[in-house]
């Protein structure tokens, strides 16, 4: 157990040491995390703007409901000349009881969308002028689903990736260096195991995916970029934990093959980017076309995305994690295998 | 000497790759406590042989006695007994020396203590928190030895432990290797120094192209070649006609700068120069491992 320890902190020693690779595992995603935060900030949370000329209790009642963001104008004509070149998608012009609106024709859907927002308030108006109570009411909550803000599905999304990359590359890396370099061979004249050792190496990467996880969320957090974790936020860890495993044994299928660390580099490169891409990193999935949908369902890395965004911004609970968990752990299983199959203690 | 005492046995051990036969029908045997060398040319097959003793490669043919077992397949019952250098060196990324040795010993079971003692044995103390890759050509040599020794092993086995290292680095590596055979060791060790070899072993096999062309003590190897004392003088001082007509006096050359005597008596060699009063410049040269070597392969010994 001692041993296990002593090598468990001498890869850990080796780890922080390498700047380069302390670099793709945390300041990497984190600026894909930063830079698509910042972009995507408004998107989604896009209110449609109108012009208003003159003000009243309907424009009061629409300036509390934040249904939609108004924009004043004291002059009727400077108002529609920015509907007319397509800044705005429609002007509420009020004179005393009487409200007029104003649309482009090329905004349908925007303006359709002020119209009956519009409409609805002065109707529910009408009605409180008449003072009988309401025969119908009707109440509205927002469901979080495929309307998330982006930075939502961005942290879970990076967040799987950033733990996918390190952990592939970690194993991948280590193996062929360690065989470059003879230490294999060292290790094969010592009373341990291969996977032993190994072992001491994926502790480590565990570790540093809890650290990235801490460190990712923590940043998307910020009033910044607004992250708002679901209460069972926690049920992220086991995954984060699992996806370590699973990704890690991908990485010692390619350390088994490639010869140099440049080849294992872009051979790991080859395997995690395409599957980053189609697996919802960037973007959701659910936007992407359904044969792309399907395909990405191969990727483990699809099913921890799904398990993350589930559990850190949905606010599912356990069951979320059954269907990812199973992925994950059947993949490490079976490329392990055939990583420990191929595997080569010299070149 | 018996088997049974032997730390090492080899019989008709044979490896090729391809067409080349890397090593051709080697056999010898090492006692316990001994302090073998294998000398050779580039190439001719010495980490070969002694990665098959190891354990890390596997003969075509032959047989190998690791302390009476077997070393292929992997032995790990053996594994704790023995102790590699191997001749390109293997060391963790990034770690300090001290680090190296403790992460090493880790795979025996070395308590860190222990481990990081070794770096006074081999001189590397002050080194002790220096990265393996910022130490020098020797001071890494070093630190791979101490690595091989971490777990106190009863064998050792070392593949060219001092190539690379200045003249005072490779004495006190001699005397980091006296000291561990002092400590009832056995070493097995592969050298291109021949002049080493003769100060170092116990016996030597001397190997060219797969093969053992001799094996003995280094003293018992050079009389059995029955080679000439070479006396060298200053020019000069005799004539080549004198020098050769000298009692016991086989052969005489001359060069630019001095006249080179060729004799196997040098006893009245020596005193009749002396008489003469003509020994300046004197140089006796008594034959070497390199005359064994040009003796047995008609080949100058080219490390
Ligand atoms: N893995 C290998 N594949 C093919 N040929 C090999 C291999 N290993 C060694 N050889 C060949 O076998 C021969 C013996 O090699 P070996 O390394 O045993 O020599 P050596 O005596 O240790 O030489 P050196 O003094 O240069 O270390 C060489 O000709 C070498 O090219
Ligand atoms: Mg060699």
């Amino acid at each position: 157990m001692t041993a296990f320890k002593t090598l468990s902190l001498a890869m850990f020693k080796g780890f922080i040491r390498d700047k380069v690779t302390l670099f793709f595992t945390f300041l990497f995603p984190l600026m894909f995390l930063v830079i698509f935060g910042l972009i995507l900030r408004d998107v989604g949370a896009d209110k449609t703007r109108i012009a208003v000329v003159g003000d009243g209790p309907i424009v009061s009642a629409l300036r509390e409901s934040g249904a939609l963001e108004l924009e004043s104008y004291s002059d009727e004509n400077a108002a529609v000349q920015k509907v007319k070149d397509g800044d705005l998608p429609a002007a509420l012009i009020i004179r005393g009881q009487q409200l007029d609106v104003r649309f482009a024709q090329s905004d349908q859907v925007k303006s359709a969308t002020v119209l009956g927002i519009v409409n609805g308030f002065v109707d529910k108006a009408n009605l409180a002028a008449t003072g009988q109570p309401p025969r119908f009411t009707f109440a509205s909550e927002k469901v979080e689903d495929a309307s998330l803000k982006p930075i939502q599905y961005l942290t879970p999304g990076i967040l799987s990736w950033g733990v996918a990359v390190s952990a592939v590359f970690g194993a991948a890396l280590t193996l062929v260096s360690w065989r470059r370099k003879q230490v294999l061979r060292r290790i094969r004249l010592a009373p341990v195991s291969a996977t032993s050792v190994l072992s001491s190496r994926l502790l480590v990467s565990a570790g540093v995916a809890l650290v990235q996880g801490a460190t990712f969320v923590g940043i998307a957090m910020l009033p910044l970029f607004g992250l708002k974790l679901s209460g069972s936020w926690w049920l992220a860890i086991p995954l984060l934990l699992l996806g370590t495993i699973a990704f890690f044994a991908l990485g010692m299928l390619v350390g088994a093959f490639a010869k140099t660390e440049e080849a294992a580099s872009a051979a790991a490169n080859i395997v995690v980017l395409p599957m980053a891409f189609l697996s919802g990193t960037f973007f959701p999935v659910d936007q992407a076309p359904a044969w792309l949908q399907t395909v990405s369902k191969i990727f483990p890395l699809r099913h921890m995305n799904d398990g993350m965004l589930d559990v850190l911004v949905r606010g599912k609970g356990i069951e979320a994690l059954l269907m990812p968990s199973a992925i994950l752990v059947g993949f490490a299983l079976v490329v392990g295998f055939i990583a420990s199959r191929v595997f080569k203690w010299e070149e | 000497m018996t088997e049974e005492r032997s730390a090492v046995v080899v019989r008709d051990v044979r490896k090729s790759y391809g067409e080349l036969k890397a090593v051709d029908g080697v056999s010898f045997t090492v006692a316990e406590g001994e302090f073998f060398g294998i000398l050779g040319p580039n190439g001719a097959g010495k980490t070969t042989t002694l990665e098959i003793i190891e354990g890390l490669r596997k003969p075509d043919s032959g047989e190998v006695r690791l302390l009476g077992e077997s070393p292929w397949p992997r032995n790990v019952k053996l594994l704790p007994r023995i102790g590699v250098q191997l001749q390109a060196s293997s060391f963790f990324e990034k770690l300090t020396a001290k680090e190296q040795l403790q992460t090493f010993g880790a795979l025996y079971g070395v308590s860190k203590g222990t481990a990081a003692d070794m770096l006074e044995l081999v001189g590397l103390a002050d080194k002790a928190n220096e990265q393996e890759n910022k130490l020098s050509g020797g001071q890494r040599q070093r630190l791979s030895i101490a690595c091989a020794l971490v777990h106190d092993p009863d064998i050792v086995f070392l593949d060219e432990p001092t190539a690379a290292l200045d003249p005072q680095a490779r004495r006190n590596l001699w005397d980091v290797l006296r000291a561990i055979q002092e400590r009832g060791k056995t070493i097995v060790y592969t050298t291109h120094y021949i002049d080493e070899a003769e100060i170092l072993c116990d016996r030597v096999a001397i190997m060219d192209e797969g093969r053992i062309l001799a094996l003995d003590t280094p003293a018992v190897l050079v009389r059995g070649l029955d080679a000439p004392t070479h006396v060298t003088l200053q020019k000069g001082v005799l004539s080549i006609v004198d020098a050769s007509a000298l009692d016991g006096v086989e052969e005489a050359h001359e060069n630019e700068v001095s006249l080179t005597l060729s004799t196997r008596r040098p006893a009245p060699v020596l005193s009749a120069l002396a008489e003469r009063g003509a020994l300046d410049g004197l140089q006796v040269r008594t034959a070497t491992l390199e005359d064994v070597f040009l003796n047995l392969t008609g080949r100058e010994y080219r490390a």
